[in-house]
């Protein structure tokens, strides 16, 4: 689609959308979103930009072949699962680890599960990118 | 060329990598018999050992061995007999460039035999049931490239596993009457289960197991075929291993399932029977490989016949023979081995005057086959006297018992004498080439198998006291006392013996008349039970085609039809059933939006179902998902709204993408189509609601909601409950989602460069 409006737009658009998709990966611990859906947003922002410039420069945008995007992702989960089993607790168990502060006076907090959950967005972002990178292959 | 002789010695001459390593592989079973022989006296006066760990604890089942002198009697001669066995094939497939290959197999085997003999838990027998036939399935078919090895293969496991189906059937019923799946309280229950009302059907199930395990009647058509394994299979599986099993499991069931007329008789005439139609079988070969191979079928309807009995004589008899077969079997496979391997052919006509180049082999072929033979002073002669003696004192049919017996170790005398004097007397034949004597590891497993044969029957009390005397009181639990000995004195079995001499010297002299009486051709005839197989099997495919067709003929509306029909058909007859449909309805109250929400979803799916134009009906669907999500959000699960709206905005997208390459939907297919869809479609959304709004009806109540709602924030820190649920408690689960998110890419990855490849050419 040769739309200059569509292409000014995207160039915003995918910024933001990708922004917005980790944004949504962030807060999804206490607010809607998550890993899940934060991992559709960012492949909807590269639809959105295969669907104006084209897959070719979709692809050089993304510049790792999403497919290793997926793979890392699924890795990462794996790790985070057996990180738990390491420190102390079952497979795939949550497990906390105090950065700054105290224990009853709040602080940085970091987990696993935000480890565990950055796996499952890449993995679906690069999947779904995936699929439609290889659509687009057909020809 | 015989089937194990082609393509032996591509890679003769070359070293290959790991060579000192595979001839080390006689050790590991060497040093097995060597500890089994240490606890021979332990467990020769009574002594058994049992031990093992929970495997399904839940469901009571455990990984145990159990040993008793039963055990221990099968566990040697499997772990003994596969040394040799494995010293022979080293020398036999010499240079063959898949050695290590088939020492892998081989041990499967040995290992899956021993895990059978000694396992202490029906369950665990049956496992190690299963891989005997796996690894036996790899052994026959070892020479992969040949037809023939690969259909006896599958024939062998095919049938072996069918009759595995039942006896795991069995095992199953047996553990429930039991109340357990050990061993020792499995082999305390016998009157327990003999009252049960599930006897006959666990007896049944067992034999079907046992009998197709042992090519009995009418099973008993794929033995001979296993000749396609490599010699050294053929010696393993014919003396120790694999068709023994069945004779183990009814061994050892005797005391739980034995002594009842049922048992008895069926024993009896099966055993009888086959020991019979082998006989017969055995006279008509040529081949020498395939004559022995008839000759285990006789043994092993023999042992069958006589494991039908509860008397100790009998059960004596069975034991010894069992052992002495054990020994005579496996050299005499050897020996034919060795022979078609330096003269090129295993066909009784074509050989003769082996015995002036081939000495050794030729008087390991005399001890071996005078044992198998049943002459003093081998252990075989005692094994028959045995036999005779328990043969009379059958209590169900003592004639037809000795009758069948007689004529049956009449023709083993023939057989043995057209294995150890046909090859190596008479002229030398000059079509053969040169013939040489075949290298010592081609020769010593037979000699010490043979020499045992003979030392054992001079010293009968070797083997007696501390080996088969205790399987034989672990079957019967008996006080009674067997003595093995040369000298019976002049009795009817030694009358029998003589009478049998006579008949199998007269029928080897008469061999040739007798055979071209014999030569009537089963090849076409209604009992061959090979053919009866492979129209088994034709048929089994033909359903197979047909259900395919039915079922999964590639056509996506097809496959949905059918499972919309099926969930239909379960829902409609769970309420016909149940008789519970919701019955008071009451209207929701709705705001404007909520309706707004519900007309979207309605009007898409209107349109989508009416649309005539594909890119119409795809967006009419997208409308619709719309609308679902809206009523998510509504409905307070913003998290599913979120993601509904995305999945259906990538929908579009590949949608998109894939439908430029679509063919077009032709019209007139789909109208016919139509009202057919439409009324499933209906009929499907009618039920669903009704059993959804049942289950509304029904007050809610769900500890795990609850738990997620206390546990989210204190135990995972985090007020999103579905996302801590999907990351935290259930984090596993998503893992294996997302590895399915994954694996579905790739595949549609592959799939699609699959047709982008095709297309191009």
């Amino acid at each position: 689609m040769n739309s200059l409006v569509l292409q000014s737009a995207t160039r915003v658009l995918v910024a933001l959308l990708l922004v917005f998709s980790v944004y949504m990966l962030l807060r999804g611990h206490n607010y809607p979103g998550g890993g899940f859906i934060a991992g559709l947003i960012a492949a909807s922002a590269f639809a959105l930009f295969a669907m104006a410039w084209g897959m070719e420069a979709a692809q050089r945008a993304l510049r790792i072949p999403p497919g290793n995007l997926a793979a890392t992702g699924v890795l990462i989960a794996a790790l985070s699962g057996l990180l738990a089993a390491l420190s102390k607790g079952a497979p795939f168990s949550g497990q906390w680890f105090q950065l700054t502060g105290h224990q009853n006076t709040g602080g940085i907090y970091i987990s696993n599960v935000l480890i565990f959950d950055i796996g499952v967005y890449l993995a679906v972002f690069g999947s779904v990118l995936t699929l439609i990178f290889a659509l687009e292959e057909v020809k | 060329m015989s089937a194990t002789g082609g393509g032996e010695n591509r890679n003769n001459g070359r070293a290959m990598p790991g060579r000192q390593l595979t001839s080390l592989t006689p050790i590991p079973p060497a040093l097995l018999t060597l500890l089994l022989l240490l606890q021979m006296p332990d467990i020769a006066s009574g002594q058994t050992f049992s031990f093992g760990f929970a495997w399904i604890a839940d469901l009571d089942v455990y990984f145990r061995f159990y040993i008793d002198a039963l055990s221990l009697l099968f566990a040697l001669l499997i772990s003994g007999i596969g040394t040799f066995v494995a010293i022979y094939a080293l020398a036999f497939l010499h240079g063959h460039p898949q050695l290590r290959r088939f020492f892998l197999y081989l041990y499967l085997f040995i290992l899956g035999m021993l895990g059978l003999v000694l396992a202490g838990d029906l369950i665990t027998l049956f496992v190690f049931w299963e891989i005997t036939s796996i690894a036996s399935y790899l052994l026959i078919g070892f020479n992969n490239s040949s037809a023939v090895a690969r259909r006896s293969a599958l024939q062998a496991l095919l049938v072996t596993t069918l009759g595995g189906l039942c006896l795991l059937t069995g095992l199953v019923l047996l553990g429930s009457v039991v109340g357990s799946y050990e061993m020792t309280q499995v082999l305390a229950s016998g009157e327990a289960v003999r009252a049960s009302s599930l006897y006959f059907a666990i007896l049944m199930l067992l034999l079907i197991g046992a009998f197709s395990k042992s090519a009995q009647l009418p099973f008993h058509f794929w033995l001979p075929n296993a000749m396609a394994a490599p010699t050294p299979v053929s010696a393993y599986l014919h003396s120790a291993t694999m068709v023994k099993a069945g004779i183990y499991l009814l061994a050892r069931l005797h005391p739980v399932l034995g002594q009842t007329d049922i048992w008895e008789w069926t024993l009896t005439c099966t055993g009888a029977a086959t020991a019979t139609v082998a006989a017969v079988a055995a006279l008509r070969q040529t081949d020498l490989k395939l004559a022995l191979a008839y000759t285990t079928l006789i043994a092993l309807g023999t042992l069958t016949m006589f494991l039908g009995s509860d008397a100790t004589i009998v059960i004596a008899a069975a034991i010894t023979f069992l052992f002495v077969h054990s020994l005579y079997k496996a050299a005499l496979f050897m020996v034919v081995g060795v022979i078609d391997k330096q003269a090129g052919t295993r066909d009784i006509n074509k050989l003769g005057g082996l015995g002036l180049s081939m000495h050794i082999t030729f008087v390991i072929a005399l001890a071996a086959a005078l044992s198998m033979a049943g002459f003093p002073p081998f252990l075989g002669f005692i094994g028959k006297e045995l036999k005779y003696e328990g043969a009379l004192a059958v209590a169900s049919e003592p004639a037809l018992v000795a009758t069948a017996a007689v004529f049956a170790n009449a023709v083993t005398v023939t057989v043995a004498g057209m294995v150890a004097l046909k090859p190596f007397l008479g002229k030398p034949n000059h079509v053969l080439p040169k013939i040489q004597e075949a290298p010592a590891g081609l020769w010593i497993s037979p000699l010490i198998l043979g020499g045992l044969g003979l030392t054992f029957g001079l010293a009968p009390e070797l083997v007696n006291d501390e080996l088969i005397a205790p399987a034989v009181t672990a079957i019967l639990d008996t006080s009674e006392t067997i003595d093995l000995k040369l000298w019976h004195g002049l009795n009817i079995p030694l009358l029998l013996s003589i009478l049998t001499f006579g008949l199998g010297i007269a029928m080897y002299l008469g061999l040739t008349r007798l055979r071209d009486w014999l030569t009537w051709d089963f090849s076409h005839a209604p009992t061959n039970a090979d053919l009866l197989w492979d129209k088994f099997l034709e048929k089994v495919r033909l359903v197979a085609a047909l259900q395919t067709d039915l079922l999964q003929n590639g056509v996506m509306r097809h496959y949905l039809t059918v499972v919309f029909f099926t969930i239909s058909l379960v829902l409609a007859y769970a309420f016909i059933r149940t008789g519970q449909y919701p019955l008071v309805f009451e209207w929701p109250r709705l705001n404007l939006k909520e309706w707004a929400a519900i007309l979207l979803t309605i009007g898409g799916a209107l349109m989508a179902g009416t649309a005539r134009k594909p890119l119409i009906a795809i967006c009419a669907l997208g409308a619709l998902g719309v609308g679902i999500a809206l009523i998510y959000l509504f409905f307070g699960a913003p998290d599913v709204a979120i993601t509904q709206l995305l999945v259906e905005t990538l929908f579009l997208v590949l949608v998109a993408a894939i439908l430029p390459r679509l063919p077009v939907f032709s019209p007139g297919r789909k109208i016919l189509f139509r009202p057919r869809d439409a009324a499933l479609g209906g009929l499907l959304g009618l039920l669903v609601t009704l059993s959804i709004l049942v289950v509304l009806q029904t007050p809610f109540d769900s500890p795990t909601s609850t738990f997620f709602k206390e546990a989210a924030v204190p135990q995972a820190h985090g007020r999103n409950i579905v996302n801590v649920i999907l990351v935290d408690f259930r984090a596993l689960d998503t893992f294996g989602e997302i590895i399915v998110v994954f694996t579905a890419a790739i595949a549609a990855v592959t799939l699609l460069g699959h047709r982008l490849r095709r297309g191009k050419q």
